[in-house]
């Protein structure tokens, strides 16, 4: 990034709001991997107000919110309470975000919304593209810093004077209808569905007319809100010189008898969100709406609660799991003698709880990989398509997520992350257009990742790839036939090495021997589609796949 | 801890907040489910529908609410001349990633190990006891939970046979769920159990959204002034409620009416007699709202999208939405 010096000033003004109204503006996404850099800009924090408590993704009901200590209790012999995380105002810090299970975003997401409890920064240390903090706990925060590519900041951060006395001020910062009324234009024309966006921009642009001694909210405050809220949410641009009246395609033209306060103030709200737009970024935030759902659905499940009982183990209670009270007393039954003390019956001690364990089946993912290429299209793209709809309504039914990979031209397209969703998955499948040559070694690169991804999020991958394998497009781009399959072949061995199960539907007219051989490499089924409606189709693959 | 946004003061979502009142009215209806986007309310208008609701009587120190001390359950650790007090309407949240234990209730661990005894800890089907419900993102709702809450919700009763306990109780709520549709759907067994469903998104008309914000700012910076000045269109509605409940008994149902209903729900292929039900529930619950002697066509017709659009036999594939179906059949069958 050539911007450096401006990305530190962004980070730190982030910081110095955040510290004025942490309640009101809820928090901050800080996208950064653990470094000294993350470090440096944790520290330019200047002093909220409220204690600073640190959670990580796996925390436990017992840590968030009161209970009672177990340990602490079986000890006295009276019930001694433990104060969670939850139980007094604080700011929230919470490492490893990405990876924050949805019952945890819900919780989180009560206390954010819960008047006068929390603030929260996300610390997201997302590698890859869809690693992302779940959206029902960016939506409820202000911010969002990316500190990728910066260096470390050479100047110290700006802190805040006298901070109580500023935040004793914000009370009285005042804005008037108008004000609102540009920043919810300004949040329309973005494109920016929720309402929240331009709530907490006009907390943002309060929060830094106080910063300035400013009784009343200002322009520069206004520009200052919506370019460090909108921006990253912004799922539209407007272009620089269109007329506001006609900005975002699907929005009806305001038709209310004075049109916006002053368009060209607003113009300028919008200008200073497009300055904090860095190239590129557009594209990123809009697939980011669109793949909003990836994160969607709950994660592995927990063996902890349901499915087939095995062998209670000793533990901690953690609030999750459950004591297994037999065993738990059958632990501590040896020990009665010694430990006899008068006035109690019987003496448990926390090493004794033993904890109950269930066995369950982790949930599948299937992930197609559909063949979109020209010759493919001219064999049954169309036949294919109802396959994997068929397909779609039987992992409904039992319950596993899917995800749709297309490729054709040059790349591959991940078209819908993991989901539950049948719908968005059968909307984008249906959108996938035909045409152009078959670059099978991407797809099945991208269907690797993809796989490789849900084994470590727990999940089991199952590839269903449909083609017709005439691979000509090499990794690297190159049009030649023979390095095209090699290619293939390779990363068919990666697959196989991985032990992902994969089903191979050969949708040429008739099967293909170098398909065959491929879906060998693969370890994987090889099944020549009959030439048959897409049910016939999909109940061949049934058999095959749900076996 | 400040009183939740006031009701009437949430812009626009007309469709959302009538379902709300009309369960309020009538809580037999079975509940509301809200789809739709983010940020557009749902929760919001969920929890200010607690101040909304009419006062209960109910047992001091009673975990399930009971409404007299010859009700309350046997286990619950309640004297026997504890007195009735009034109290609000009950609204609890449950969430996700809620462990059955918590749910149900269980055997009281603490308890059990530090002294020996055999207690019962109620859960929040307890505390939910002629009240709410309220799940937030029910879509994403583990299967189990799912079952338990279908068991229950049909049944009106929680029974908890674990751990060498064995406890009932009544557990009549309705269930207010939320979510969004992007994330997972619901499964039809779920979807059936709620009585009234609604799809909301956010306001396509600027000026209702920048009302939106500065109402909400309003609220922010004086809540107390902000409640007083809603205040009185809160108590309106309150009372408009509560003339409804008691006029739900006179209001007539007239033959024609009944049978235009069975069409609709006939013609919209409605699985069983569910729809029928509470379209006709729905009718009479408005026909109170609004002071009518008796249902008319009109009612149905505005009750219908509420009552049946989650009640189709729907292909999971089923790219159009319900509601679509529902305006043309109503149209077709009112018209």
């Amino acid at each position: 990034m050539t911007e450096a010096p401006d990305s530190w000033d962004h980070a730190w003004l982030c910081l110095q709001l955040l510290a004025l109204d942490p309640m009101g503006l809820g928090g901050i996404t800080l996208r950064a991997r653990t470094s000294p850099i993350r470090d440096a800009c944790l520290t330019g924090l200047p002093d909220t107000g409220l204690p600073v408590r640190r959670l990580h993704p796996n925390i436990t009901d017992s840590e968030l919110y009161d209970t009672m200590d177990v340990g602490a209790t079986l000890a006295e012999g009276t019930p001694v309470l433990r104060r969670g995380l939850f139980s007094a105002p604080a700011l929230l810090l919470l490492t490893m975000a990405e990876r924050c299970p949805a019952d945890l975003a819900a919780k989180l997401a009560l206390a954010l919304d819960a008047p006068g409890s929390a603030g929260l920064i996300a610390l997201d240390e997302g590698a890859e593209e869809d690693e992302r903090v779940p959206p029902a706990l960016s939506e409820r925060l202000a911010f969002f810093v990316d500190l990728t590519g910066l260096r470390m900041p050479s100047l110290t951060p700006p802190g805040l004077q006298d901070a109580a006395a500023l935040r004793d001020a914000l009370g009285h910062v005042t804005a008037t209808p108008d004000d609102m009324r540009m920043l919810t234009h300004a949040a329309a024309r973005l494109g920016v569905d929720s309402l929240r966006a331009p709530l907490l921009a006009l907390h943002a642009a309060k929060a830094h007319a106080c910063l300035y001694g400013r009784g009343s909210v200002a322009q520069e405050d206004l520009e200052t809100g919506a370019a460090l809220v909108l921006a990253h949410r912004a799922t539209i641009l407007p272009l620089p010189d269109e007329e506001p009246a006609e900005t975002p395609p699907d929005q009806p033209p305001p038709e209310h008898p004075n049109p916006s306060p002053s368009a060209g103030d607003e113009d300028r709200l919008i200008d200073a969100v497009r300055v904090m737009l860095p190239d590129g970024l557009l594209p990123q935030a809009t697939s980011r709406r669109a793949g909003a759902a990836g994160m969607g659905a709950g994660d592995k499940r927990n063996a902890r609660q349901r499915g087939r009982p095995l062998a209670s183990r000793p533990g901690r209670r953690d609030g999750r799991s459950r004591v297994d009270l037999i065993a738990t007393l059958r632990a501590a039954a040896p020990w009665q003698t010694l430990r006899r003390t008068p006035g109690r019956k019987i003496t448990v001690l926390p090493s004794d709880i033993h904890l109950k364990r269930f066995e369950t089946r982790t949930e599948r993912v299937l992930i197609f990989l559909v063949d979109a290429s020209g010759s493919a299209a001219h064999a049954r793209l169309n036949e294919a398509k109802g396959a994997v709809e068929h397909l779609l309504a039987r992992a409904y039914a039992s319950r596993d997520r899917v995800a749709l990979i297309g490729f054709r031209n040059q790349e591959a397209e991940v078209l819908l992350p993991p989901n539950r969703s049948l719908l968005l998955a059968k909307r984008r499948l249906s959108a996938l257009p035909g045409g152009g040559a078959t670059p099978l070694a991407h797809g099945l690169q991208s269907g690797a990742e993809m796989a490789w991804r849900a084994q470590k999020q727990g999940l089991t991958p199952t590839l269903v790839l449909l083609t017709d394998g005439r691979a000509n497009v090499a990794l690297d781009g190159d049009q030649n036939r023979q390095r095209a399959m090699l290619d293939a072949e390779h990363m068919a061995d990666f697959l196989r090495v991985a032990q992902v199960q994969a089903l191979v539907l050969d949708t040429a007219i008739r099967p293909q021997k170098p398909l065959i051989k491929l879906a060998n490499r693969m370890g994987a089924t090889h099944i020549a589609l009959p030439r048959a409606s897409s049910a016939g189709m999909s109940q061949a693959i049934e058999t095959a796949v749900m076996a | 801890m400040t009183r939740a946004f006031p009701f009437s003061a949430i812009v626009g979502q007309d469709q959302m907040k009538l379902a709300m009142i009309l369960t309020a009215i009538d809580p037999k209806l079975g509940g509301v489910l809200v789809f739709g986007d983010r940020g557009t309310g749902k929760s919001t208008a969920v929890r200010s529908l607690a101040a909304l609701l009419p006062e209960i009587e109910a047992v001091r120190g009673c975990p399930v609410n009971s409404p007299s001390i010859a009700q309350r359950p046997e286990w619950a650790d309640v004297p026997d001349d504890a007195p009735l007090v009034t109290r609000p309407t009950p609204v609890v949240d449950l969430p996700l990633g809620a462990t059955e234990d918590r749910v149900t209730g269980a055997l009281d661990i603490e308890r059990a190990l530090v002294s020996g005894e055999k207690a019962f800890q109620p859960g929040l089907l307890a505390q939910a006891n002629r009240g709410y419900l309220y799940i937030d993102e029910v879509n994403l709702l583990e299967d189990h939970i799912v079952d338990l809450l279908l068991d229950v919700a049909q049944s009106g009763e929680n029974v908890v046979e674990r751990e060498g306990l064995s406890i009932r109780h009544p557990a009549r709520f309705v269930l207010v769920g939320s979510g969004n549709p992007e994330e997972g759907e619901l499964r039809p067994q779920l979807l059936d159990r709620f009585g009234l469903s609604v799809e909301v998104r956010s306001p396509d008309d600027v000026e209702e959204r920048v009302e939106v914000v500065q109402r909400r700012d309003a609220y922010e910076t004086n809540p107390n002034r902000f409640l007083k000045k809603w205040d009185r269109a809160d108590k309106e509605v309150r009372t408009a409620i509560l003339t409804a409940r008691d006029a739900l008994d006179s209001i007539k149902v007239r033959k024609a009416e009944l049978r235009k209903c069975a069409e609709l729900c006939i013609a919209l292929g409605a699985d069983g007699l569910r729809g029928e039900l509470t379209l006709l529930r729905g009718c009479r619950a408005l026909a109170g709202y609004e002071g009518a002697a008796a249902i008319t066509r009109e009612h149905i017709s505005r009750i219908a999208p509420l009552a049946l659009t989650h009640r189709l036999r729907r292909d999971p594939m089923d790219e159009a939405g319900s509601g679509v179906r529902v305006s043309r059949v109503v149209e077709e069958v009112l018209g």
